[in-house]
C-alpha cells in the first residue's frame, strides 16, 4: 500500500514506507531532497508548489504523493540540460523576473504548463474560444494568476514569458 | 584613516552597471538553499502547539494522547521546556509561563519523526484554560488611548512647531478629514523557518532572517549564551519586508525544542496561517489630517493625529506621522501618536513602516487640498517644497521632489490631463489619474565590518555576515568590492549569509547597502593601504563602516513621486490600474537592472495595498479571519499591467562612498495615496478608507 513507483526528471524511484498524509510536495522536498519545489502555503493558493505531472501544472501541496503512482514528474531541477539552461530559466534572469526566487520555481514551472496549454488551444477565459489563441499579455498575466509573487516581479516575469513565446518555434 | 577619508567617494566602473544576479541560476535551476533546505541528517520535525483563546492562562494540558502516538520524540510545554533567561521581551518569552496574551501564542511543540506525524500529534493535545475577558476592539473612541515613550526608530511621539490651532482657525481653505488603514501582514512567499541544532552548548540555526547577527544577539541572552555559542546560516531569504528583521517567536521555540532533542536538527516552519499571529503586521491606523492653506495653496499648517495599536505584551508604536514632519515646507506642524494596548499579537516592521500608512494620508489631504484650491496637485507640492529640512532646519544632503515631479509629469503626459472628475468614460470604464508624491530617510546602521582577503586563484574574498532578502545583496555588494578594489566583479568572490563572517547590520530601513557597502569600501582602502595593488596571496584586511559626521550636518531622506492611472467599472465599481510609473531621487543607483525590480516590487505592493490587503481582526475572538491567500488577497499577475520606475541621474556626495541613500522601501510609499487620488478623479468619489474596494465606488 505505501510503495510508490515514480518518476522524477528521469530517474525511476522505487519508493517504500511512504505515509499516506505525505503530499507530492513534501515527498519532493523532504524525502526525496528535491527542494527546487517551494511551499508558500500548502493550501493550493499561491502556486509555489507547482510541478509537470505528466506534462500539465499542478500545485503539489494539494496532491497527496501515493496518488501519483507510475507518473512522470518534471521539477524545476529537471529543465536544464546540462549547463545549458531552459530558455524560460534564462530569460527569468535577462529580464530580471524575480527577488527572491522563492516563487521562481514554480512561475517556471507554470509557465512551461501555461504555455503548452496555450498551444493545445486551451487558454483561459480572457482569450475566449477559437482555433488560434494569440498569447497577448492579458492571457499570460490570466493563465499565469495561481502564481503569486510577493517581491512584485510580475511585470518581468510577464515580460520573460513574452520574450520565449515569441522565440519558440511553432508547434 | 580618519573617517572622512573613509566616505570619499568611489570611481564607480561597476556600480551603475545593469549587472544580471549573481544568484540568478541558483535560483532558477532551485539550487538555492533556503532554510528549511540544507541537507541535514536524522532531522526532527517541529510542529506547535497554540493557544485556543485571547486572554488568559493554561490549567492543564494533557499530552498522553500525544506521546502514543508511534513516531513522536517529545513534547514541550511551560512545565518542561528550558528555562530563558530574559524576559525583557515578552513577545519571545514562551514556554516559561502559564500566561497567554493572545490567541494562537505558543504554548507547547511536538517533535516527531516526521512532518506528518507532528501535525497529527499536535492537534491531539488537550488543553484547559482559565479565560478572561479579552479585548481586541481598535477604534478612535476609546478612553485608554496613551502616548507611548517615543515611536519607532527612536523618533519623538509628538512635535509641535509654530502654533497650528491657530494658523487653522484663519486658514483660507481647510481640509479636515480622517483616513483610515486596515492591519496588513507581510506575506513573504518563504515561510518563516527555523532549523535548528544543539549541540555541546551551541547553535546552530537555519533560519530565514533579514539579519543573520542581530538574530543570534538577541537570541544568545535569552538562552543565556555567548553570541559566539550561536552560529546562523541564512545564504538565501525568501522575501521578508521587514517580517524577519526580527526574532520572532518560532525562533526561540525551533531553539528551545532543539534543546529537548541534544544532537538532533529540528525543523520547524510556520503555515501561512500561523503567519497572521506570530511573525508581525502593519497596525491599523486612524490618521486625522487638517492642513490649513492661503487661497494659491500656500500651506500654513499641517496637524496630523495619529491612533493605531500595539499588544499587551510588548509595545510596538509605528511611526506614522514622522514623513509629514519633513515632507512640506509649512511654518506651524504638530504631530502626535496614540495607542491603545490590546490582547492582540505584537505588530512589528512591514516596509516602510510609519511612512506608507502615513503618507496614504498625508498625501491624499494634499490631492483634496489642491481640489480645494484648485490647484493641479503637482504645483501645489511644488509651491509647498521644503527648501530646508522643516523639523531640524538643517540642509538636506540632497532633496529634488520637484524634479521626480516634473519629469514623471513629462513621462506621463500629465499637462493633457483635464482636472476635471468624472470626465472621461472608456468602454464603460472611468478613467482618471493621480500623482502622490513619496519619502524615505537615509538609515545607516553602524557597526557592520567586512574583511577582504586575496587568493591564490588571484580573486579577493570578501566576507561579512550580511543576507540578500531578494534585495540583490549578492550582486549590489560584489559591484561595490569590484570598485572599492579596483578590479572587474570577476575577481570579487563574494561570501555572505552566514554569522562565521563578519558583524554585519540588520537588512531593515532600506540601510543594507549603507551600512554594508560602506564597510567593503573601507576595508578596501585599508587593504590597499596596507598590501598596495599587487598583493601577496593570504593578504588580509579588515574594516568597520566609518562614522559620517555629515550626517549630524544635513537631513538626509531620498523622494519621488507616484503616477497612476485608474480604470473604475461605471457598473461594478471594480478598479483597474493600466498604468503606474514611479520617479524617485535616492542617490547613486547600484544596479540598475535589479534597483528598477525592488522599486517596482514596492510600487507593486503598493497596488496592492490601495486594493486588495485587509487583515479582518474578529474582535470577539482576538483572531485574524483573513489568515490564508484565499481571504488576505495579495496583488496577481491579473491585477500588475504596466509598472515602471525610473530615477534622476544623481548621487549623494554626503551619504557614503557610493552616493547611494537606500531604495528598498521608497517604492510603497504613497502608491496607495496616488491610485486613490486617480480613483477620486475617475468617479468623483473619494475613498479614505482603505483598501478601496468596489462597493465603495457603486455611486
Ligand atoms: S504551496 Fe502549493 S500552492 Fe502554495
Ligand atoms: S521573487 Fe520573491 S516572491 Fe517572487
Amino acid at each position: 500500500m505505501d510503495a510508490l513507483h515514480i518518476a522524477i526528471n528521469g530517474v525511476a524511484h522505487d519508493l517504500k514506507g511512504v505515509d499516506a498524509r505525505t503530499t507530492l510536495l513534501d515527498l519532493l522536498r523532504d524525502r526525496l531532497h528535491l527542494t527546487g519545489s517551494k511551499k508558500g502555503c500548502d493550501h493550493g493558493q499561491c502556486g509555489a508548489c507547482t510541478v509537470l505531472v505528466n506534462g500539465r501544472r499542478i500545485n503539489a501541496c494539494l496532491s497527496l504523493a501515493l496518488t501519483h503512482e507510475g507518473d512522470a514528474i518534471i521539477t524545476i531541477e529537471g529543465l536544464a540540460q546540462g549547463d545549458t539552461l531552459h530558455p524560460l530559466q534564462a530569460a527569468f534572469i535577462e529580464h530580471d523576473g524575480f527577488q527572491c526566487g522563492y516563487c521562481t520555481p514554480g512561475q517556471i514551472c507554470s509557465a512551461i504548463g501555461m504555455l503548452d496549454e496555450v498551444r493545445r488551444g486551451q487558454p483561459s477565459h480572457v482569450s475566449g474560444d477559437g482555433e488560434h489563441v494569440e498569447l497577448d499579455d492579458a492571457e499570460i498575466r490570466e493563465g499565469m494568476s495561481g502564481n503569486l509573487c510577493r517581491c512584485g516581479a510580475y511585470v518581468n516575469i510577464v515580460a520573460a514569458i513574452r520574450d520565449v513565446a515569441r522565440q519558440a518555434p511553432e508547434s | 584613516m580618519s573617517a572622512d577619508a573613509s566616505n570619499a567617494p568611489l570611481r564607480t566602473r561597476s556600480i551603475g552597471q545593469p549587472l544580471a544576479r549573481l544568484d540568478g541560476r541558483a535560483k532558477v535551476t532551485g539550487a538555492a538553499r533556503y532554510a528549511w533546505e540544507h541537507e541535514l541528517a536524522d532531522a526532527l520535525y517541529v510542529y506547535p502547539v497554540q493557544a485556543a483563546i485571547a486572554r488568559g492562562s493554561v490549567v492543564s494540558v494533557d499530552i498522553e494522547a500525544t506521546r502514543a502516538v508511534a513516531g513522536v520524540v517529545a513534547v514541550i510545554t511551560h512545565e518542561n521546556a528550558a528555562k530563558l533567561q530574559s524576559d525583557e521581551n515578552k513577545e519571545l518569552w514562551i514556554l516559561q509561563s502559564a500566561g497567554i496574551g493572545f490567541r494562537g501564542q505558543f504554548i507547547g511543540a511536538v517533535i516527531a519523526e516526521s512532518l506528518e506525524i507532528a501535525r497529527h500529534a499536535a492537534d491531539l493535545v488537550r488543553v484547559r484554560y482559565d479565560e478572561q475577558l479579552h479585548d481586541a476592539d481598535f477604534r478612535s473612541d476609546r478612553d485608554d488611548l496613551y502616548a507611548p515613550e517615543k515611536v519607532n526608530a527612536g523618533y519623538p511621539t509628538d512635535t509641535a512647531k509654530g502654533d497650528a490651532e491657530a494658523a487653522l482657525r484663519t486658514a483660507e481653505v481647510v481640509v479636515d478629514q480622517t483616513y483610515t488603514t486596515p492591519m496588513e501582514h507581510n506575506n513573504p512567499m518563504e515561510t518563516h523557518t527555523t532549523v535548528a541544532v544543539w549541540d555541546d552548548g551551541h547553535f546552530t540555526l537555519y533560519d530565514s532572517t533579514q539579519g543573520a547577527h542581530s538574530l543570534r544577539k538577541t537570541l544568545a541572552p535569552l538562552f543565556g549564551l555567548d553570541a559566539d555559542a550561536i552560529r546562523v546560516i541564512a545564504p538565501h531569504i525568501g522575501g521578508g519586508f521587514g517580517s524577519k528583521g526580527t526574532a520572532h517567536a518560532h525562533d526561540v521555540l525551533a531553539c528551545l525544542a532543539a534543546q529537548a532533542v541534544p544532537g538532533r536538527p529540528v525543523k520547524l516552519t510556520l503555515t501561512r496561517q500561523q503567519m497572521f499571529q506570530l511573525v508581525g503586521y502593519r497596525t491599523p491606523t486612524i490618521q486625522r489630517i487638517r492642513l490649513g492653506a492661503n487661497r494659491h495653496g500656500r500651506l500654513a499648517a499641517i496637524s496630523h493625529d495619529v491612533i493605531e495599536q500595539t499588544s499587551r505584551i510588548k509595545e510596538f508604536a509605528e511611526q506614522t506621522a514622522v514623513p509629514t514632519r519633513i515632507m512640506y515646507a509649512a511654518p506651524n506642524c504638530r504631530t502626535t501618536h496614540r495607542l491603545v494596548k490590546l490582547d492582540v499579537p505584537v505588530p512589528s516592521w512591514m516596509r516602510a513602516p510609519g511612512e506608507t500608512p502615513g503618507m496614504f494620508a498625508l498625501e491624499t489631504a494634499m490631492d483634496e487640498l489642491a481640489i480645494a484650491c484648485q490647484l493641479d496637485p503637482i504645483e501645489l507640492r511644488v509651491r509647498n517644497d521644503a527648501e530646508k529640512d522643516p523639523e531640524s532646519g538643517k540642509p538636506w544632503s540632497h532633496r529634488d521632489l520637484v524634479g521626480c515631479l516634473r519629469k514623471g509629469a513629462r513621462h506621463f503626459d500629465w499637462d493633457r490631463r483635464n482636472p476635471a472628475p468624472r470626465a472621461r468614460l472608456r468602454d464603460g470604464w472611468l478613467v482618471g489619474t493621480g500623482v502622490a508624491a513619496a519619502t524615505y530617510p537615509r538609515y545607516r546602521m553602524p557597526g557592520s565590518v567586512a574583511m577582504i582577503r586575496y587568493e591564490s586563484d588571484g580573486r579577493y574574498v570578501v566576507r561579512m555576515g550580511a543576507v540578500d532578502i531578494g534585495t540583490g545583496t549578492w550582486t549590489a555588494l560584489t559591484q561595490i568590492a569590484a570598485d572599492a578594489l579596483d578590479c572587474p566583479v570577476g575577481a570579487i568572490a563574494l561570501d555572505i549569509g552566514d554569522t562565521h563572517f563578519p558583524n554585519a547590520t540588520v537588512e531593515g530601513g532600506s540601510s543594507g547597502i549603507s551600512s554594508w557597502g560602506t564597510a567593503i569600501v573601507a576595508a578596501a582602502r585599508a587593504f590597499r593601504d596596507k598590501h598596495g595593488a599587487n598583493p601577496e596571496v593570504g593578504s588580509e584586511a579588515s574594516a568597520a563602516s566609518p562614522d559620517n559626521p555629515e550626517e549630524e550636518r544635513f537631513a538626509m531622506h531620498s523622494f519621488g513621486a507616484h503616477f497612476a492611472e485608474v480604470a473604475v467599472n461605471a457598473a461594478t465599481g471594480e478598479v483597474r490600474v493600466p498604468r503606474m510609473l514611479g520617479v524617485f531621487s535616492v542617490g547613486r543607483i547600484i544596479n540598475p537592472r535589479t534597483a528598477r525590480s525592488q522599486f517596482i516590487g514596492g510600487m507593486t505592493m503598493g497596488l496592492s495595498m490601495a486594493l486588495h490587503e485587509r487583515s479582518v481582526m474578529d474582535a470577539r475572538f482576538g483572531e485574524v479571519v483573513t489568515h490564508d491567500f484565499a481571504e488576505y488577497h495579495i496583488a496577481a499577475h491579473a491585477d500588475v499591467e504596466d509598472i515602471d520606475a525610473i530615477w534622476l541621474d544623481e548621487s549623494d556626495p554626503h551619504s557614503n562612498a557610493m552616493g547611494s541613500r537606500g531604495i528598498g522601501e521608497i517604492g510603497i510609499v504613497g502608491v496607495a495615496a496616488a491610485i486613490g487620488n486617480a480613483v477620486w478623479h475617475a468617479t468623483g468619489i473619494r475613498v479614505r478608507d482603505l483598501p478601496i474596494t468596489p462597493d465603495n465606488l457603486l455611486a
